[in-house]
């Protein structure tokens, strides 16, 4: 039975009646980041207080420990992706998964010439990698159109791909407007072509149900700090195969078997190979954590509870004289609006003075604008622990209407 | 300037040099000018602040580009106060500005209108989008001066 009172409990951020501009906090910046439940800040704490120590290398019993919770939480991880233990490397979040992507399988397999599929409604870390890849190898980076609403359809892949497409790489669920692609038909059409699929899950994992299996994407990227994790750890899953064709881009300690003063060395296995140097372990223990909360929850409970929160916010910010909503229809738990004759960053200011955190801004995807039309736009995004009476909040601060300066003021 | 205006009337001002800034166009003779471009990672804020400067007095300032209400008002108040003053008076402007926006005392006999930013530290995150052309004028004078 999904509770939301119950699940607020969970959260220190959330119960101890936490104040921004001495008023109670309404934190809606939860694409951005999300608040972490006791078990992970315990699991944390455990690790700083109880379990001490490096991996990979001790011949002592709290070695032994951490490293039997790196190898638990890899299983973990996996299970929860219906993927397999090996094919799951630890990194610093989703930005570090996709230039590992870019850098250790791009680097070393493509070549100039070659074209990877992107859209224009990108984070950063899904274009620069490439950008890059394009200046050093001489890969072309090309756009598949978005469709009137914003969408990336099967249709406009198949209008962007070519004979020289080799990769496609887009975001599961766009951060700014919130829609779902079907990875699943993108990655069987993309496969008949001999494409490879990359999916940005920054913003899909932590709130849906993923299958790497049945989806056949071929990389997946994901950080913990979006759902309910600590900060500095994510993880990159790719197929086994794959990881096996590439190379890592950063070596050093624990990825190597030996190496020799003419300059010769071999790595460790993958995933081993990918984690060069002293892992994210207390971030590791926040993970697991974070992973077990959510399936105590049910993900399958959260993607439903966020649909209900978008069609009630929808309904009620309608009706906001002069809003302009870019993405009713999206399927995440996003919000991206503005109000007619109002800047965009005084409107997130103004809800700051009301104790509501919201995003003002690109959002990191700073070629969307003009697709949108809009310099840039306010976002509100929900998690789990999101009211009603929270939206309730957002919106009875946007009725106010015509005073949003009023935050330099009061 | 009285301390006592009103918060309509702060608004009012900010709005006002939003809508209708006297100090930002485009350089129709861009190479006499002292020209910086200014941008933040927090805000749209992608601006070019031009100076010119005559026998070490600000004969000109204005500025173009992308920017925020704050941004705007506060660059174009900042142009209007600096055009005809010394280069050292100029500094000094820029330097009460900046202890007004950080909450130190500050000689605000010298801000007129720029005092509506003096609440900008209750919204920090704002601070960069107050200072950003203020920042610009700054290292042009300074860079100048070398």
């Amino acid at each position: 039975m999904f509770d939301v009172k119950k699940i607020r409990q969970d959260f220190p951020m959330l119960r101890n009646n936490t104040l921004m501009q001495g008023k109670p906090l309404v934190f809606l910046d939860n694409a951005s980041t999300t608040f972490k439940p006791d078990v992970v800040i315990n699991d944390i704490t455990k690790y700083l207080t109880e379990e001490t120590s490096n991996s990979h290398r001790g011949d002592y019993d709290l070695c032994f420990t951490v490293d039997t919770k790196i190898k638990n939480t890899r299983k973990h991880i996996a299970e929860f992706l219906n993927a397999d233990e090996d094919e799951i490397v630890f990194t610093t979040g989703a930005t570090n998964s996709l230039n590992t992507i870019a850098f250790g399988y791009g680097y070393k397999n493509l070549s100039r010439g070659d074209e990877i599929l992107v859209s224009v409604e990108e984070h950063a870390s899904n274009l620069l990698p490439w950008f890059r890849l394009q200046e050093l190898v001489g890969v072309v980076v090309k756009f598949i159109p978005l469709d009137e609403k914003g969408r990336i359809t099967l249709n406009n892949v198949k209008k962007a791909v070519t004979s020289k497409t080799k990769l496609i790489s887009i975001a599961h669920v766009s951060n700014v407007l919130g829609y779902k692609v079907d990875m699943k038909e993108i990655c069987k059409y993309a496969h008949e072509k001999g494409i490879l699929v990359s999916c940005d899950g920054a913003q899909s994992v932590p709130h849906t149900k993923i299958d790497v299996k049945d989806m056949d994407v071929d990389f997946l990227s994901f950080s913990a700090h979006k759902m309910c994790g600590p900060t500095g750890i994510g993880a990159l899953y790719a197929k086994k195969e794959i990881l096996e064709k590439m190379d890592p881009f950063s070596l050093g300690g624990g990825m190597n078997v030996t190496f020799h003063q003419d300059a010769t060395y071999k790595c460790l296995p993958a995933p081993a190979k990918f984690e060069a140097g002293t892992l994210n372990v207390e971030g590791i223990y926040g993970f697991d954590a974070a992973i077990q909360y959510i399936q105590s929850i049910g993900i399958d409970n959260i993607e439903k509870y966020e649909q209900e929160l978008k069609a009630y916010a929808v309904e009620k910010m309608k009706k906001v004289p002069g809003i302009v909503i870019y993405n009713e229809e999206s399927e995440a738990g996003i919000i991206t609006f503005n109000i007619k004759g109002v800047f965009s960053q005084d409107l997130a200011t103004f809800l700051n003075s009301r104790g509501i955190a919201a995003r003002s801004g690109q959002h990191c995807a700073k070629i969307l604008p003009d697709f949108l039309n809009e310099l840039s736009t306010v976002r509100a995004s929900f998690y789990m622990y999101t009211t009603k009476e929270e939206i309730d909040a957002l919106v009875e601060a946007l009725m106010k209407g015509g005073d949003f300066l009023d935050a330099y003021f009061a | 300037m009285p301390i006592s205006l009103s918060p309509q009337m702060m608004r009012q001002i900010i709005m006002d040099h939003y809508d209708n800034p006297q100090h930002k166009h485009e350089p129709n003779d861009a190479n006499k000018y002292e020209s910086i471009h200014m941008d933040s990672a927090n805000c749209i804020d992608d601006i070019i602040v031009y100076v010119k400067e005559d026998n070490g007095v600000v004969t000109d300032c204005f500025f173009n580009g992308v920017a925020c209400t704050i941004s705007t008002a506060s660059t174009d108040i900042m142009c209007g106060l600096v055009i005809g003053k010394t280069c050292e008076e100029a500094l000094y402007i820029i330097d009460q500005y900046k202890k007004m926006i950080h909450e130190e005392e500050y000689d605000d006999s010298v801000l007129d209108e720029a005092i509506v930013f003096m609440n900008t530290s209750k919204q920090a995150a704002r601070i960069r989008c107050a200072t950003i052309g203020w920042d610009g004028l700054e290292e042009i004078i300074h860079h100048h001066h070398k």
